[in-house]
C-alpha cells in the first residue's frame, strides 16, 4: 500500500467489489497510488464502485486519479464528502477537456530517422548560409547608404568599439603571439640542426608568423573575444525586445548596432594582426638568441634576406576578410536570437564556431590563391 | 469556498485561521524606507487586494513576504511558521506550500510551458514520467490552456497565456496559498475579466487562499473580499465600502475618480 499515508481497502460483496479510498490522496502519494490504480485496471475486476466517505484530503492530483481509474475501469464514485465534490467537478471539468491519452513520441533508433535527421541538418546547415549571405547584402546596402550620407556614421560607437575590441585585446593577443613565436623558434631549430642549417630557423620563424600564423592567432582569440561578445550584447538587446523598439523607432539595426561593430574590427584586426606579427617575431628572435646564440645583429641581417616586400603585406591583407567574417556571423547570430536566455547562448556558441571555421576555410582560399599568383 | 483544504492534513502547528500574520513590518531599500510599520493577515480562504500607487511597495511586500527581501524589522509568520527563525530546510518545505505567480510569469524560457509546470514536481516528488505529463496536462486544463501548449516555449506565448502557464506552475503542488503579482497588467479587459473569473473559480474549488498585488479596480470589486491599500508606507484594510468612505485624499481620488466610478459603477451599492 501507498506509504505516505494515502491507500484503498477492497471490499467483495456478491458480485461487486467496492473500493474504500483513505487517507490523503494528495501528490506526495502520487506515485505510489498511481502503480496500484493502474494494476487495478488492469486486473479488470468487473463492477466496481469506490467509495471515497474515508478520504481525508484530496487535492486535484488525488482527485485527478481517482477520475482516471473511475473512467478507465467504468467505475463510479460515490459518499464524495461535501468538502471535494466542487473539486472533483472541477477537475472532471478539466478532464474532460483534455484528450484522453496524451501521445507519447517512441524514440526507437530507425535508419531511416537517422536518414530523416541528417537531411534536416543539411537543409538547415544550407537555410543558414543563405540567412548569412542576405545579411551580407543587408550590410553591403547599408554600407552604401553610409557612404551616401555620412552623417549617419557614429563615431562615438565606433571609438567605444575600437576601444573594446582593438586596444583592450592587445595583451591577450600580444602574449600569445610571443609564445607562438617561441615554440615555432624552438621547434624549428631542433629540425634543422641535423642539417646544421640553425640560422634558417629565422627563415621559418619569418614566413610563418608572418604569413600565416600572426593573423590566424589574432583572428581566433578575436573571433572568441569579441565574435562571441558581438551575439551576446545583440542577443540580450532582443531578449528584451531592445532591437524591436529600435524599429520601431526608425532605427535600422544594421546601421545602429552592426557597422559600427563592424567598421572597428575591420580597422583593429589588422592593427592587432600587425603587433602579433610584430611581438612573434620579437618572441622568435629571443630564442634565438638564447637558444641558438643567434645574435640580435645577425637575426636581422638574416631577417631582411629571408623576406620580400610582399610577405608582410600577403598577411595582413587577409586579416580585413577575417574581420568581416567575424563581425557579419558576430552580429548575425546576436539579431538571430529568439526570447529566451537558452537561445542567446546558443548562438553564441555557433557563432564562434561559424567564424573559426570560415575563418580557416577563407584562410586556405587565400594559400591557393597566392599560390596560383606565384607570390 | 470549499473546505477541501481546511478538513483535511494541511492543519497547522496553531490554527488560528491566518495564513500570514506581518507585525511591525519595516523594509527598506538603498537607506530609504518603503513600509514603516505594516501590520497584516491574510484569514483562511480570503482573497486579500493589495494596491496602492506606483512606487508605494505593493510588490516589495509581496517579495518581503515571500523571503526574496529581508526586512529591516517585525515579524512574519506564514502558516504560523516565523519566517526568520526557519532555517533552509523548513523553509524549503514551507515553499512547498505556496504559489506565487510573478508579473509577467517569469517562466523559465529555455523549457517547455509542461516542462516549466513539471520543475517543482520534479523537485518535491519522485513521479513517473507519465505522471508528470498527464499532471501537466490536468493543470493546463484547469487554468485553461489548451492541451497543445504543453509543448510550446514560453516566447511561443502570448501575454496573457504567459500569465496562465505561470498560473499553472503556481499551482503544481496544488498549495494552500497563492501569492499573485500583478495578474492581470498589461491584459486587455476581456482576458483581465477571464484571468479574474479564472482565479475566482480557482479559489472556490481549490479552496486556495489569494493574496493580490494588483492596479486593477475590476479585480478588486470582482473577486477581492478584503482590500489593503498601501498610502504613506502603512497599509490600510478593509472592504471596499469601507474604504470607500475613508476620507484619505488618494483614497477618495482612486475609488470616486473616473475610473473608480466606472468599474463599482452598481457594483457596489
Amino acid at each position: 500500500m501507498a506509504e505516505s499515508g494515502a491507500f484503498f481497502e477492497r471490499h467483495e460483496a456478491s458480485g461487486s467489489v467496492m473500493l474504500a479510498a483513505r487517507g490523503n490522496w494528495q501528490v506526495e502519494s502520487a506515485a505510489a497510488l498511481d502503480r496500484e490504480l493502474a494494476d487495478l485496471a488492469k486486473s479488470r475486476p468487473g463492477q466496481i464502485r469506490i467509495d471515497l466517505g474515508g478520504i481525508d484530503s484530496l487535492d486535484t492530483v488525488g482527485a485527478f486519479l481517482l477520475l482516471r481509474t473511475a473512467r478507465s475501469i467504468d467505475a463510479s464514485l460515490e459518499n464524495v464528502p461535501d468538502g471535494f465534490a466542487t473539486l472533483l467537478e472541477h477537475v472532471e471539468k478539466a478532464v474532460e477537456a483534455r484528450p484522453h491519452h496524451p501521445r507519447r513520441r517512441h524514440r526507437h533508433f530507425h535508419v531511416g530517422e537517422w536518414l530523416d535527421h541528417l537531411g534536416e541538418q543539411v537543409f538547415r546547415i544550407l537555410a543558414n548560409a543563405t540567412e548569412l549571405l542576405a545579411f551580407f547584402g543587408r550590410i553591403l546596402v547599408t554600407a552604401g547608404r553610409l557612404v551616401v550620407h555620412p552623417s549617419h556614421a557614429r563615431p562615438v560607437a565606433l571609438l567605444s568599439q575600437l576601444q573594446r575590441n582593438g586596444w583592450a585585446a592587445l595583451p591577450i593577443v600580444g602574449m600569445l603571439a610571443f609564445l607562438i613565436g617561441v615554440v615555432i623558434a624552438y621547434q624549428g631549430a631542433d629540425q634543422l640542426a641535423q642539417f646544421g642549417a640553425q640560422i634558417f630557423t629565422v627563415n621559418l620563424l619569418a614566413v610563418s608568423v608572418l604569413r600565416e600564423l600572426g593573423c590566424l592567432i589574432t583572428a581566433i582569440i578575436v573571433a572568441g573575444r569579441s565574435g562571441s561578445a558581438f551575439t551576446a550584447e545583440i542577443g540580450a538587446m532582443r531578449v528584451n525586445e531592445e532591437v524591436d523598439a529600435m524599429q520601431v523607432l526608425g532605427l535600422d539595426p544594421v546601421e545602429v548596432l552592426v557597422m559600427p561593430r563592424l567598421i572597428g574590427l575591420l580597422i583593429s584586426l589588422p592593427l592587432l594582426t600587425f603587433f602579433a606579427d610584430f611581438v612573434g617575431i620579437a618572441g622568435g628572435g629571443l630564442m634565438c638568441w638564447l637558444a641558438l646564440d643567434i645574435t640580435p645583429p645577425v637575426f636581422l641581417d638574416q631577417l631582411h634576406g629571408a623576406l620580400n616586400p610582399l610577405t608582410f603585406w600577403l598577411g595582413v591583407i587577409k586579416a580585413p576578410f577575417f574581420a568581416f567574417v567575424i563581425a557579419m556571423v558576430g552580429c548575425h547570430g546576436g539579431l538571430e536570437v529568439e526570447r529566451s536566455a537558452e537561445s542567446v547562448g546558443h548562438h553564441t556558441t555557433a557563432s564562434v564556431v561559424r567564424s573559426i571555421f570560415l575563418i580557416l576555410v577563407l584562410d586556405a582560399g587565400f594559400s591557393i590563391l597566392f599560390a596560383k599568383l606565384h607570390v | 469556498m470549499s473546505d477541501a483544504r481546511q478538513a483535511n492534513g494541511h492543519a497547522d502547528g496553531h490554527d488560528d485561521g491566518l495564513l500570514v500574520r506581518v507585525r511591525g513590518l519595516v523594509t527598506k531599500i538603498g537607506g530609504r524606507t518603503i513600509h514603516d510599520g505594516i501590520d497584516l493577515d491574510l484569514r483562511r480562504g480570503e482573497v486579500l487586494g493589495v494596491v496602492g500607487g506606483s512606487g508605494a511597495g505593493k510588490s516589495v511586500l509581496l517579495r518581503t513576504i515571500v523571503g526574496l527581501m529581508t526586512p529591516a524589522a517585525g515579524t512574519i509568520e506564514v502558516f504560523g511558521e516565523q519566517m526568520a527563525r526557519l532555517n533552509d530546510r523548513e523553509r524549503h518545505k514551507l515553499e512547498a506550500r505556496w504559489g506565487v505567480l510573478f508579473q509577467d510569469g517569469a517562466l523559465f524560457s529555455s523549457l517547455t510551458v509542461a516542462e516549466n509546470i513539471d520543475v517543482p514536481l520534479k523537485e518535491q516528488f519522485d513521479l513517473p514520467h507519465h505522471l508528470l505529463v498527464e499532471i501537466a496536462q490536468l493543470k493546463l486544463s484547469l487554468v485553461g490552456l489548451a492541451p497543445e501548449t504543453a509543448s510550446l516555449h514560453p516566447s511561443e506565448l502570448s501575454g496573457g497565456m504567459r500569465k496562465r502557464a505561470g498560473l499553472a506552475r503556481a499551482l503544481a503542488l496544488d498549495p494552500a496559498l497563492l501569492f499573485l503579482d500583478e495578474p492581470t497588467a498589461g491584459l486587455d479587459p476581456i482576458s483581465a475579466g477571464d484571468f479574474d473569473h479564472l482565479i475566482g473559480d480557482l479559489k472556490s474549488s481549490l479552496g486556495l487562499t489569494v493574496f493580490m498585488v494588483t492596479h486593477d479596480l475590476d479585480s478588486l470589486v470582482a473577486i477581492c473580499d478584503r482590500i489593503a491599500v498601501l498610502i504613506d508606507k502603512r497599509l490600510k484594510i478593509g472592504t471596499i465600502e469601507e474604504l470607500m468612505r475613508d476620507p484619505h485624499p488618494w483614497l477618495q481620488s482612486y475609488f470616486h475618480g473616473p475610473r473608480g466610478r466606472a468599474a463599482l459603477d452598481g457594483k457596489v451599492a
